[in-house]
């Protein structure tokens, strides 16, 4: 009893705060120790920074993407004005890349190109994420028959050769920039459903969703909130790599003549007129070809980085 | 065994039953009518036509037709030329694109794969940068524009092979070698990622532990095991073969069936394009059940997974 008050008694009058100094010796160091804890993404921005091929890619990426949307609008031609004074020019000041058999700007022409390939690319790489998402999640989620059919489904478009597709897809719905979207992305999802499919398959077991799904979660929020976010590296590496495989798909088709309808340029188009007059011109297939060459080089090395960046496995 | 393949032959039988039917409403779903390119054509020429390809009757009249026709070998004939069939396209082109394809893929997947190989074992070495150099190069550039430019410097400018054609052996090296280009830059990085790959596998530890020289353990225990992606590859690749490379055969101007292809497209000769697009996937489907096969055979694992 009297011990108690004692204390009391001491801790009200003689234990102020200046008596004692804080001992943080012990755990302030073992914290500094770490490294401040990095996100996932934080991670792997810092890698794909760290990448100096990478990066350079995604710079030169942006330049064109940047003179593909400004170039047309500030340049003294029009992609599509005939000049008949100004035939199969050589490239010189007044035309960069010199002129066409109409007369027409080259350098101009590139980079309206650059945006019909680059918006096809773009769209279809957009649409192939979004379609195979769903198709992949919904096959590799709810499994059984479902999952039997719908990629036997898959097995079948697959089997008819992707150009074969394209072709036939651009005879009924006539050439233009929306059938070459459609026909290069009717089969370009399947690669990404596959790939999906398989994420949630190996996901769908593990520890979290099936905590989520105790405490009542529901289908659709386990794939979106769960699964589609941790499969999101080899989504984004596979979209990244569909957007070269889009612009070789286009130039292919402009060049059996079954391109975007001129005037209209593309890469595609303006590689194909080049490459027919290479004996006489060879600055027409030069630049186009050039640009091509650049833009898809940039894009595979970014993705390659992206993967180095992304690949849980590749992590330290 | 047996069973595996007998399962898959089912499966490859009713791929190509839905192949079919697809390929036909798909045609079918292709607006205008066939006869109306010429104002001119009067309406009796028309029915006349029409009467002679068909077209004058329901669609799934047609529809049988066309499949009978199909199960006796009958691919059709072309809209645009009296006397040309699919079939005979095909026989006539089949035999040039397969040279040229066959000699494309056996060449670059040669070169490819000692390339990849040596750059593997080799790693960080100079093989091994120019293999990323390659590989990267050959998906950057498109095959039009590599054709159109070694038909350019080697048969133009410096005359060492013929320009187009295809009256001889000489004939065939350029495209050979355009189709082997992106080829080689396709092997060489799989084998080049499939080989580091097993590398790193515990049974190569075993191996070199157990006391085996590295030329055993690569001949022994690696190639084997890397070669395997390259075996599910050669599917696509030889469907790729037979239907013949559009491009190539279109810049050195080679008769084989890409080629016919193509101008059946420019002709919008759709029973043409029907034949073709049909025996096409045919052919692609065929060959991925032939590799199916082997690759049960090559890989054990694959039957038991099935």
């Amino acid at each position: 009893m009297s011990e108690m008050t004692n204390t009391a008694a001491i801790d009200q009058a003689a234990l102020t705060d200046d008596l004692f100094t804080k001992d943080d010796s012990a755990y302030v160091d073992a914290d500094r120790m770490t490294r401040p804890s990095l996100s996932y993404w934080s991670d792997a921005w810092r890698r794909f920074r760290g990448n100096k091929v990478a990066m350079v890619s995604s710079i030169i990426l942006l330049i064109i993407i940047l003179m593909a949307i400004f170039q047309p609008m500030f340049s003294p031609y029009d992609y599509d004005t005939n000049d008949l004074f100004s035939i199969n020019q050589a490239p010189s000041a007044e035309h960069i890349f010199g002129t066409d058999d109409l007369g027409r700007d080259i350098f101009v022409r590139c980079w309206e190109g650059a945006r019909v390939s680059l918006a096809i690319a773009f769209v279809v790489a957009i649409l192939n994420g979004t379609i195979g998402i769903l198709y992949g999640g919904i096959a590799g989620y709810f499994g059984g028959a479902a999952d039997n059919i719908m990629m036997r489904f898959c097995e079948l478009i697959a089997s008819i050769p992707q150009m074969l597709w394209v072709v036939l897809l651009i005879l009924i719905m006539k050439p233009g920039v929306l059938p070459i979207i459609i026909a290069i992305a009717v089969t370009g999802w399947i690669g990404m459903a596959r790939l999906f499919r398989g994420q949630v398959f190996q996901l769908k077991e593990s520890e979290f969703v099936m905590a989520s799904r105790t405490m009542g979660a529901g289908s659709i929020w386990i794939i979106f909130k769960h699964l589609l976010p941790n499969a999101m590296s080899p989504i984004i590496i596979s979209m990244a790599n569909a957007i070269p495989g889009a612009i070789f798909s286009e130039a292919f088709l402009s060049y059996i003549g079954l391109g975007i309808p001129l005037p209209m340029a593309s890469w595609g188009v303006l590689a194909s007129n080049g490459a027919n007059k290479l004996l006489s011109y060879p600055y027409q297939l030069f630049f186009p070809a050039l640009l091509i060459c650049i833009t898809m080089l940039c894009f595979n090395l970014m993705g390659d980085g992206l993967r180095d960046a992304l690949d849980p496995r590749m992590r330290q | 065994m047996l069973r595996y393949t007998v399962k898959r032959f089912l499966s490859m039988l009713l791929t190509l039953f839905l192949v079919a039917t697809a390929t036909f409403f798909l045609m079918h779903a292709i607006p205008g009518q066939p006869f109306e390119i010429s104002r001119e054509t009067p309406e009796s020429v028309r029915e006349a036509l029409e009467k002679e390809y068909g077209l004058d009757q329901p669609v799934w009249k047609q529809y049988l037709t066309y499949m009978n026709n199909l199960l006796h070998g009958e691919f059709g004939t072309s809209m645009k030329y009296k006397g040309q069939t699919v079939a005979g396209e095909v026989t006539g082109g089949m035999p040039v694109s397969a040279i040229i394809g066959f000699g494309g893929v056996l060449v670059g997947c040669i070169i490819g794969s000692v390339l990849g190989s040596i750059a593997a074992l080799k790693n960080k070495g100079v093989v091994d940068y120019v293999v990323i150099i390659l590989a990267i190069l050959g998906v950057s550039v498109p095959n039009f524009v590599f054709g159109s430019l070694i038909q350019r410097y080697f048969a133009v400018e410096w005359s060492l092979f013929p320009i187009q054609g295809w009256r001889g052996w000489t004939y065939a090296i350029l495209p050979i070698a355009a189709a082997a280009f992106t080829n080689i830059a396709y092997y060489a990085r799989m084998l080049r990622t499939s080989m580091l790959d097993t590398m790193g596998q515990d049974y190569i530890y075993t191996a070199k532990s157990k006391g085996l020289t590295q030329g055993e353990i690569v001949r022994r225990h690696m190639l084997r095991n890397s070669f395997l992606p390259l075996v599910t590859s050669l599917g696509p690749m030889c469907a790729g073969v037979l239907t013949g490379n559009f491009v190539i055969e279109k810049i050195f101007n080679i008769p084989g069936i890409g080629q016919s292809m193509i101008l059946a497209i420019q002709n919008s000769d759709y029973t043409m394009i029907m034949g073709l697009t049909i025996i096409f996937s045919f052919i692609s489907i065929i060959c991925y059940f032939i590799v199916d096969i082997v690759y049960g055979l090559v890989d054990p694992r694959i039957r038991v997974a099935k």
